[in-house]
């Protein structure tokens, strides 16, 4: 039966810990009687339980730890030579006698410790001599926790600049010197680990390995905080060291823990000054290293030191760090053949964030960015990973988010290029992007150049892109996409007409091509974008002759008609006919009766051709009256034709009360309140008196169909245009006509047998006390609905 | 207290991108007990946003909206008063107001409101109140020049309604308000 590993190891722990134990007892028993021969005899029986092969680092670690703290008790012995009589310089050379040799260097390091703070050797041979020693041990655990020992105990022994070891024989370059050296077999004995044992187990060693990497980074560390360690000196000495053997020990994961340690632990203008070099070894790394992480957190860092104060933006231009950067990049990019897609966008990503940060006025710069990442992409055949194309998402927005101002992003002359490479779907989401930030920033985009760039950003909205599959859309999705863009017409505004007429030409031209779907979204938008050009227009005197297409009216008008044509072939009749009498109206507004003639033709040939649906033509039947009640610019003739007209279809609804109530309101085609308006009396009346006898065909149809006639509302309505026009003066209508009509409302609602309709009788008791208070208005009021005799 | 927001005439997408910011950032969701609103809104998008600032949301048919299905009128009682709601593009001619007051008296109610003129109005007459609140985004109108943003927003309390108009002129935010007072409760008719 297979013993459980961990249970061994903790077996084997506790052993170890026991055998610490035990031995130290003893060793302090010989230091309380100052005994140095059974001090070091028990010192090295304990230290030999760190020989043990059989600890994970992790538990290496604890036996270590308690090695350690008895150290302490043994080094503060060796200190006092008063009690134990030996000089430190015969005590370094007593304790090599030790029987094994990892004991031997642990106390030799320890008494090291001594003679360097005795001050009898310059430190910088001790430290030397003891770097070297350790050469003797080359088991990469055993090894490596040594050399941690020898850097903790020398830690504060260094000869820096102002630090009293410092001599003229020590100089902050020993230290240094000393440091590298250490830090050097450490990372070669770390390294080492990777090839120890069988293959099956290089996930379980990795795993050991990164628990033990901070004991080799902290070397950097110390280098870091020695004083005397300027610019200078880690540019010549301290970088080119470290980064060479980075290189050579062509160990994926040292490498990439290293050069992030690097990266942390040095000032940011230490990296700036040193960009060259440090970005000089990113190729010459192992391909497996995760370079685009390692440059992203410098970039990053970069990125922080220049938001930390403007003082510091000057150097980043001297030292050109943009350019070194791009070109650190895009060697890598080109070194690592097999780097797929996202690595590369996602460094592109990074070193826009850091060009935003650093550079944002320099647009040639962001626009450099998205020209590599341009090339990149145009080398992959298509882009379909998700997580790459979420970046290149994450690359379109970063400029958006910096400049609110969608127009800088428009003169990225690379942007568009980028927003090609992504597939429809992403490349829709961007558009509605782009949209979106125009409309939360307000903005407001008023030249024909920057309108024609929206619209190549936006081209994937806007009409069918090769390749598109159809059948796919979405149908919300559709109205969605196509309501923003309709609502984006309205943020495309120049105050000047000549430029806004060619704004409005370009939108057409682009919304033209989107097809049948797309133009019952879009037209509207861009008539009523028209329109308000229009009337800007009006009432400037004369013709502007402009260079191509001249700002008047009348062009405007043209250009309407064609568009409203379009729209109606889509076919869209109903949407098509509310413009057609919308511009109807303006040309009215304009003086231009050729041009509104025009419109309500339109208009009419719609009503007749295309809308079958009963309640549609209701709605748009009385649209076309209402709107023909407000014309003023018609001739008599022309006047006449179109309400024949519209009488006539009025006449013709579906249904009875529809019927009636599109005649009385004809009526007031005949009768316009205006100073000038038509007031004729006789047709008002010929009108009313039509929708009574619609009225009463619609009783006697009810009471055939269903045996009893229905509300008398419709009769109501009309009682109540008669005393509109009554009151508005016109002769026709007497006040014994009005008494006639109450009667015979009166009589119907009596032959009426079925239950009463209150709305109705509500409707005729108002329209009854209406009356009533005119009556007691007095006056020529009053005097008038006198004659009314109820 | 009741209040009512009364607004229309949007027209968003077609002649609006957007409510002003202005306005946007008053009507917080919470505050309003009922919206009635002309119509012509004219998507969903912009039901759903007005639905997201009260739920009790009663809408007409504006002739440019999306939603067919909207009735062409609607009455309903808050406290004391009875209100009518209708676009108005069916009322000719349009902005009339007795051809207004005829459809008050049909429909029976105090407060009749109506939009499709894009301006705001309040009238009093024989029958009762007349109101239109506008164009919420200041569209074009083919009936009125130069439209102001405008809104309504209406205090019922009792016998009493407090009319308060909000228009946004030259980027200002504008109020005005007008009384009303109801002379009789509404009786039910007893037929």
């Amino acid at each position: 039966m297979m013993l459980n590993g961990a249970e061994d190891e903790e077996k084997w722990l506790a052993e170890g810990i026991a055998g610490i134990q035990h031995n130290a007892f003893y060793m302090h028993r010989a230091l309380d009687s100052n005994n140095l021969r059974e001090a070091l005899k028990y010192s090295a029986q304990m230290l030999s339980e760190l020989r043990t092969s059989k600890l994970s680092p992790h538990k290496y670690y604890d036996l270590y730890m308690r090695a350690f703290d008895e150290l302490r008790k043994l080094e503060i012995f060796f200190k006092d030579e008063g009690k134990h009589g030996v000089s430190v310089v015969d005590l370094y050379e007593l304790v090599q006698h030790a029987g094994n040799i990892l004991p031997r260097l642990y106390l030799l390091c320890t008494v090291g410790s001594v003679y360097i703070k005795s001050k009898e050797a310059p430190a910088k041979e001790v430290l030397k001599d003891l770097v070297e020693m350790c050469r003797g041990v080359q088991h990469p655990l055993r090894g490596l926790f040594l050399r941690s020992y020898l850097a903790q105990v020398s830690r504060d022994k260094l000869p820096d600049i102002g630090s009293e070891y410092e001599g003229d024989a020590d100089t902050v370059m020993d230290a240094v010197e000393f440091v590298l050296q250490n830090f050097t077999e450490m990372n070669k004995l770390w390294v080492r680990m990777q090839h120890q044992g069988p293959g099956r187990l290089r996930e379980k060693r990795e795993k050991e390995r990164n628990e033990l990497r901070d004991l080799v980074g902290k070397n950097l560390h110390v280098l870091s905080q020695i004083e005397g360690v300027d610019l200078e000196m880690y540019k010549e000495t301290v970088l080119p060291r470290v980064l060479e053997q980075v290189v050579n020990c062509k160990d994926d994961l040292s490498q990439y823990y290293l050069m992030d340690c690097i990266i942390q632990v040095f000032p940011d203008e230490y990296h700036l000054q040193t960009l060259e070099t440090l970005l000089g070894a990113c190729p010459q790394l192992q391909p497996t290293v995760d370079i685009k992480t390692v440059l992203s957190r410098l970039m990053d860092r970069l990125s922080n030191y220049a938001a930390s104060s403007a003082d510091v933006l000057p150097e980043f231009l001297q030292v050109e760090a943009f350019a070194k950067l791009s070109n650190a990049i895009g060697k890598v990019i080109e070194a690592q053949v097999d780097m797929p897609a996202v690595g590369a966008i996602t460094l592109y990503v990074s070193l826009l964030t850091f060009t935003l940060r650093v550079h944002p006025d320099r647009l040639d710069y962001v626009d450099l960015v998205l020209g590599a990442c341009v090339k990149k992409l145009s080398s992959i055949p298509k882009l379909d990973d998700s997580r790459a194309t979420k970046q290149v998402v994450a690359l379109l927005s970063a400029p958006l988010e910096k400049y609110n101002d969608i127009v800088t992003a428009l003169t990225l002359s690379n942007y568009p290029r980028v927003m090609d490479h992504l597939d429809n779907g992403t490349n829709k989401v961007m558009a509605m992007v782009i949209i979106q930030s125009i409309m939360k920033n307000n903005t407001c985009i008023s030249t024909v150049d920057k309108v024609e760039v929206l619209f190549e950003l936006i081209k994937g909205l806007i009409k069918d892109t090769d390749g598109a599959d159809v059948d796919e859309l979405d149908e919300e999705d559709f109205k969605d996409e196509q309501n923003a863009v309709a609502r984006l017409i309205h943020m495309l505004y120049n105050n000047e007409p000549e430029e806004m007429l060619k704004i409005i030409c370009t939108v057409r031209k682009h919304t033209m091509a989107g097809g049948p779907k797309r133009l019952p979204f879009t037209v509207p938008s861009l008539v009523f974008s028209a329109l308000r050009l229009i009337r800007q227009l009006q009432g400037q005197e004369g013709d502007i002759v402009g260079e191509e297409v001249p700002a008047t009216p009348k062009k405007i008008f043209q250009l309407l008609n064609q568009i409203i044509e379009d729209l109606s072939n889509v076919p869209s009749p109903e949407l098509a006919l509310r413009l057609s009498l919308q511009c109807a109206e303006a040309a009215n507004d304009c003086d231009l009766e050729h041009v509104a003639y025009e419109f309500f033709t339109q208009a009419f040939v719609l009503y007749e051709e295309e809308i079958a649906d009963s309640k549609a033509q209701v709605t748009a039947i009385h649209l076309i009256i209402g709107t023909l009640q407000r014309m003023n610019v018609f001739g008599v003739e022309n006047r006449d034709t179109l309400t024949h007209k519209a009488t006539g279809y009025s006449a013709r609804l579906l249904k009875k009360p529809d019927q009636c109530r599109a005649v009385y309101a004809c009526s007031h085609l005949f009768w316009v309140d205006d100073q000038d308006g038509i007031k004729d009396g006789e047709r008002v009346l010929l009108c009313l008196k039509r929708a009574l006898r619609i009225a009463n065909a619609a009783q006697q149809m009810a009471n055939v169909a269903r045996g009893s006639s229905g509300p008398v509302t419709l009769f109501v309505e009309i009682l109540n245009k008669y005393l509109y026009f009554f009151e508005k003066g016109n002769q026709q209508i007497t006040g014994a006509a009005i008494q006639g009509l109450i009667e015979l409302i009166n009589t119907e609602k009596q032959n009426d047998s079925a239950t009463p309709d209150s709305a109705s009788d509500a409707f005729l008791a108002s329209t009854m006390r209406y009356i009533q208070f005119q009556r007691q208005k007095g006056g020529i009021m009053g005097e008038k609905f006198e004659s009314i005799k109820l | 207290m009741v209040l009512v927001l009364a607004l229309g005439d949007l027209h968003i997408p077609h002649r609006a991108a957007d409510l002003p910011p202005k306005f946007k950032s008053m009507l917080v969701p919470g505050k309003i007990q009922h919206i009635i609103c002309t119509g012509n809104l004219c998507i969903k998008e912009v039901q759903d946003y007005l639905k997201s600032l009260c739920p009790d949301l009663h809408i007409t048919r504006g002739e440019y909206d999306e939603e067919t299905r909207c009735l062409e009128t609607k009455t309903l009682t808050i406290g004391q008063f009875k209100l009518g709601l209708c676009h108005g593009h069916q009322v000719i001619p349009w902005g009339d107001l007795d051809s207004l007051a005829m459809l008050q008296r049909q429909l029976d109610v105090d407060i009749l409101v109506t939009g499709h003129t894009h301006q705001f109005t309040a009238y009093k007459h024989e029958g009762g109140v007349v109101i239109n609140p506008g164009s919420a985004t200041g569209a074009y109108s083919s009936i009125t020049y130069d439209v102001n943003p405008s809104f309504v927003l209406m205090d019922i309390d009792g016998l009493r309604v407090v009319v308060y108009v909000y228009e946004l002129i030259d980027g200002e935010v504008k109020v005005d308000k007008i009384d009303f007072k109801k002379t009789t409760a509404t009786t039910h008719s007893a037929h």
